[in-house]
């Protein structure tokens, strides 16, 4: 899971989508192209887009809601934290079980 | 050369009249019968003799896929120009109409794009 989630921010047009979707939630992929390409110039297919957001769901930060005919996309930022605390010191910083979970966390990846 | 007539594909052609006049404000210029289906158009009031939109029957088996597929991605089937989108997004969301995007700013043009609850998705459009 955390392997998705760097691997999904590793991109720009996947890191705007982020921007736009911290904006404003509940996205139709018609906004999301509109913003890209109104807001940042990045011009890109409509398959592109779809694509990235299909990178940034499977990494879990975007989930996708359909609500009858139409489908929004939500931002969610659960695993940013996840991967973030990672490696921000708790009080009682490197005491041996913060490192442990650190490796817990390592082995997990590795994991298929 | 000029667009003389646009049309939209809608599920049901009165309920399609209602929400187009009613609702949207735009004027009936044309009903003919035509066999099972009519040929309506709608013109906007500030331009009787302007574009006409035709509210045209959704029976092509071709039409449902297409329109579903925009209508998941968000896309409109067609944009109408209005003076102001956050009043008329305020006075059409008063009337029960529901928007799949809210107003959006998008440097010097504000759209927004709501369900003509026939089957499609509208934008609405003005420039600053």
């Amino acid at each position: 899971m955390a392997e998705d989630v760097f691997k999904a921010l590793a991109d720009p047009t996947r890191r705007r989508i982020l921007d736009e979707l911290a904006e404003r939630d509940g996205q139709s992929l018609f906004e999301i192209c509109a913003r890209l390409v109104t807001k940042h110039g990045l011009g890109l297919s409509r398959q592109a887009i779809s694509q990235h957001l299909a990178v940034l769901e499977a990494a879990g930060l975007v989930v996708s809601r359909r609500e009858g005919r139409y489908k929004f996309h939500d931002l969610d930022t659960g695993p940013l934290e996840r991967v973030m605390t990672r490696w921000l010191r708790p009080p009682s910083a490197g005491s041996p079980t913060s490192t442990e979970s650190a490796e817990r966390a390592d082995t997990t990846e590795s994991t298929p | 050369m000029k667009i003389h007539l646009t049309s939209v594909f809608v599920d049901d052609q009165e309920k399609a009249l209602r929400f187009y006049t009613d609702v949207l404000g735009f004027v009936q210029k044309h009903d003919v019968p035509l066999g099972k289906d009519r040929w309506i158009t709608v013109v906007s009031p500030e331009e009787p003799n302007g574009t006409e939109l035709l509210l045209e029957p959704s029976g092509h088996p071709a039409v449902q896929p297409y329109k579903t597929a925009l209508v998941h991605d968000g896309i409109p089937a067609a944009s109408f120009a209005v003076d102001d989108v956050r009043a008329e997004y305020e006075r059409l969301r008063g009337l029960g109409v529901f928007f799949t995007q809210e107003p959006l700013e998008m440097g010097s043009v504000t759209t927004a794009v709501l369900d003509d609850t026939c089957g499609n998705l509208i934008q609405i459009v003005h420039s600053a």
